[in-house]
């Protein structure tokens, strides 16, 4: 996510974006792309100024927003988990890796636990297939995992959400 | 303004300064960091080597990442090249064996014998590979060290774009995403349809579950790629060319950003190239998650930045590609092939493999296998020399059952096959393909409509779902191995499966419909009996799928003391304290909890026999 927090400063950003690809043929995908970093996902508004932008059709931004799995309409947790499900890595166990993960956080995949700092996907294959099973945490890439590691993994995340809430309540008193 | 002498000049000095050569006067560290070398944890490891060598303040040592050189279990890897010596491989390696090895060996020369691991590419032919885990693929000049750009060169000063042509038609090489289409013939093509724009494509879109050859060549030899597509842009008379890599491979996207712009900033890529009159410019475009996009025109709709549905053949790309404009689309593998063929000959290429299938293929081993990783071999190698020889054979002594090549669009080849060669038309005849090159292996613990299953499962949610063949037909597939792989199989299921199979390939638009029953038909042919028995004899024969699961109370160990039944929510055991208990198959829910319950361990899940 870019560095700016507030929305003016943001959408100033996106048509900074716009501007510097709406010259180039087929500017639609890498703008959604760049907007989606900046945003984190795809919400209505920005869509709609993409669309504006560009000077294509909304339906078209929408279109092309609910085609491909890399776009999201939904905000996405702070640690973004995905465990891998591509054939490697479901021969070697990896559906048990999603479940286990799914059991710890106490949430299905797609889904974002209620503080947001933790959605959990099946991800299409990263080709660490070397490796499998697979799971990557924003960019960070797990591999040979087994269900043991996965709970390590995840109670290292915890920690650091616990410590960072601790330090928010510590600053705020 | 970038000359051959000049480029000559760079390949000197590089091959001197980074201590590439056998003629090496200092010391060359480097690490694999790949994708799959970070995930093990290389990049702590070459920042502690980079650390120890400044503090140690080590002269003449030259440390480079470089791309994976395909032993993925063994990672992190880092190889020590001391002049007059042999190359040692460390595995495995961790931040403190780092640093012992640079205490030990660099410095005092002792190899630490108990952290290397001999590794031999002999068995292996590298043509697409040959600079993945040699060269650091973020400089530019480590590439032109090892003749990079020279067959850029020698085909836009020496030779005419018929005689590009000419030279790749009759090096057979043939489109390694899969298709196995002659590249020649392809460039032909497009050379001859007037128009006063072309393109260059490279499809990097690997989406494949299973296959990871493109990345590996994008993040070992990102130049290699770039040369070849403008070689391609010489020979077809294009000036612009796009690379469409997946958003999931962002390594392999920083590596070609980074390429791209060396390449620019050298001259290589631009206006006048060399000197002569040939512009070419590459751009990088990201997929976005699609499977669909690996298809050549849905991949170039996805450029043009729409939804990436497929469209109807003819017209071809050749003539009418990406803005309408004709278009010569390749694979990363297959472009990685071409400087190597300008540069040597079309003979030297024809040599290798066999008949009808010329050259070298890479494949990614990956499933149960021992050696999991990344091989290139010749055509026509034996399945069996993949799998025991360089594979290193299954894991905890289990029996082959089957390679799946290909991914959702192939099939399996069965152990009765295992002496098949590997080239284009011997699979086919088998019922799989050759495929872009993922080699899933399975053992005897794997459940064969499980597979298809899963395929199917994969294909359904990739569908486009532009033409009702593959959006319907894929699911009522996949419907009806769920309910096989649910234990409610019935009569007639299978005839079901191979008729709607039958129709999906014939009416579907694209490739991805066309081969989407491929897995469902290939297991058929060679593992009917296992859908049989999930069928007729409810059972999973592999042991797999758990609806044909069954909890038993085993008697010798039962203290019979009647927590499992007053536990189970579903009363599905049925006993008497201090006599016995056991569990009614139909009622249980399979929840387990049973089996958490019990203090002497008595219950378990088994097969049915």
């Amino acid at each position: 996510m870019g560095a700016c927090s507030c929305q003016a400063e943001k959408f100033q950003r996106l048509h900074e974006i716009i501007t510097a690809h709406k010259e180039r043929p087929g500017a639609l995908i890498p703008v959604m792309h760049e907007a989606q970093d900046l945003f984190g996902y795809l919400p209505k508004n920005v869509q709609q100024v993409i669309a504006m932008g560009l000077g294509v059709p909304l339906a078209d931004v929408y279109g092309v927003a609910t085609f491909y799995s890399k776009f999201s309409l939904q905000p996405k947790g702070t640690y973004q988990i995905n465990v891998c499900l591509g054939t490697a890595c479901y021969v070697k166990g990896a559906q048990g890796i999603l479940d286990k993960i799914a059991e710890t956080l106490n949430i299905k995949v797609g889904e974002t636990t209620p503080d947001g700092m933790f959605s959990l996907g099946a991800n299409r294959c990263v080709g660490g297939c070397g490796l499998s099973p697979v799971m990557t945490i924003n960019d960070e890439v797990y591999g040979e995992l087994n269900t043991e590691q996965v709970e390590e993994i995840l109670k290292k995340y915890l920690e650091k959400v616990w410590r960072e809430e601790k330090h928010a309540d510590a600053a705020k008193a | 303004m970038l000359t051959l002498q000049k480029l000559n000049e760079i390949k000197e000095q590089t091959l001197a300064a980074a201590n590439m050569d056998s003629a090496r006067k200092g010391t060359r560290v480097v690490v694999g960091m790949a994708t799959c070398g970070m995930a093990a944890g290389a990049k702590s490891v070459y920042e502690t080597l980079a650390k120890e060598i400044a503090r140690r303040g080590l002269a003449r040592v030259t440390l480079a990442q470089t791309g994976c050189i395909g032993f993925c279990r063994l990672e992190p890897i880092v190889e020590v090249y001391i002049p007059g010596q042999e190359k040692v491989t460390y595995v495995k390696v961790t931040p403190e064996n780092a640093r012992h090895i640079i205490a030990e060996h660099l410095v005092n020369g002792n190899i630490i014998a108990e952290f290397t691991e001999k590794v031999s590419l002999e068995k292996q032919k590298r043509v697409a590979l040959r600079n993945c885990g040699v060269i650091n693929p973020e400089l530019i000049d480590e590439y032109v060290a090892m003749e990079g750009y020279q067959a850029l060169a020698k085909a836009v000063l020496e030779m005419t774009p018929e005689q590009v042509v000419d030279e790749i038609k009759r090096s057979g090489l043939r489109g390694r995403g899969g298709g196995g289409f002659p590249t020649g013939l392809k460039w032909e093509f497009t050379a001859k349809t007037q128009a006063d724009q072309k393109y260059v494509c490279c499809n990097a879109d690997e989406g494949d579950p299973g296959a990871f050859m493109d990345r590996s060549v994008l993040e070992g030899d990102p130049h290699a790629v770039l040369e070849a597509m403008a070689i391609a842009g010489y020979a077809i008379g294009a000036t612009n060319g796009y690379i469409y890599v997946r958003a999931e491979y962002p390594v392999a996207v920083k590596r070609l950003e980074i390429a791209i712009e060396q390449a620019k900033q050298a001259g290589l890529l631009g206006q006048g190239i060399f000197g002569s009159n040939f512009n070419f410019d590459i751009e990088i475009r990201l997929g976005a998650g699609a499977f669909v996009c690996g298809e050549e025109t849905a991949l170039m709709v996805s450029i043009e930045g729409h939804r990436g549905e497929p469209r109807p053949r003819p017209p071809f790309p050749a003539v009418k590609g990406l803005f309408g404009k004709p278009t010569v689309l390749n694979n990363v593998e297959t472009f990685a092939n071409v400087p190597q063929i300008i540069l040597h000959g079309a003979k030297w290429f024809a040599d290798m493999g066999t008949e009808k299938s010329k050259g070298t293929k890479v494949f990614a081993l990956g499933g149960k296998i021992n050696n999991t990783g990344l091989i290139e071999i010749s055509m026509g190698t034996s399945l069996r020399e993949v799998i025991y020889d360089l594979g290193g054979g299954i894991p905890n002594g289990k029996k082959f059952k089957a390679a799946q090549t290909g991914g959702p669009s192939g099939g399996c080849i069965p152990a009765q096959h295992i002496d098949t060669p590997i080239e284009y038309d011997a699979l086919i005849q088998l019922g799989s393909m050759m495929g872009s090159g993922g080699l899933i292996v399975m053992d005897e613990e794997t459940c064969m409509v499980d597979v298809a299953r899963f395929f199917l499962e994969f294909t359904v949610e990739e569908s486009c779902g532009k033409c009702p063949p593959c959006r319907i037909g894929t699911k009522r597939m996949l419907e009806l191995l769920e309910k096989i792989t649910n234990n409610q199989g019935q009569k007639g299921d299978i005839e079901k499966l191979e008729q709607l199979a039958k129709t999906i390939k014939a009416a579907s638009l694209c490739g991805l419909g066309q081969t989407a029953p491929n897995p469902v038909l290939s297991t058929l042919r060679y593992f009917r009996d296992e859908y049989e028995a999930h069928i007729n004899e409810r059972k999973c024969p592999a042991g797999v799928c758990t609806a044909f699961l069954q909890y038993v109370v085993l008697e010798e160990k039962c203290r019979k003391c009647g927590l499992c039944a007053r536990s189970c929510p579903a009363r599905a055991i049925i006993g008497k304290p201090k006599e016995s208990y056991r569990i009614d198959t139909d009622l249980c829910i399979k929840c387990g909890l049973c089996i958490s319950k019990c203090p002497a361990k008595a219950i378990e899940k088994k097969h049915n026999q």
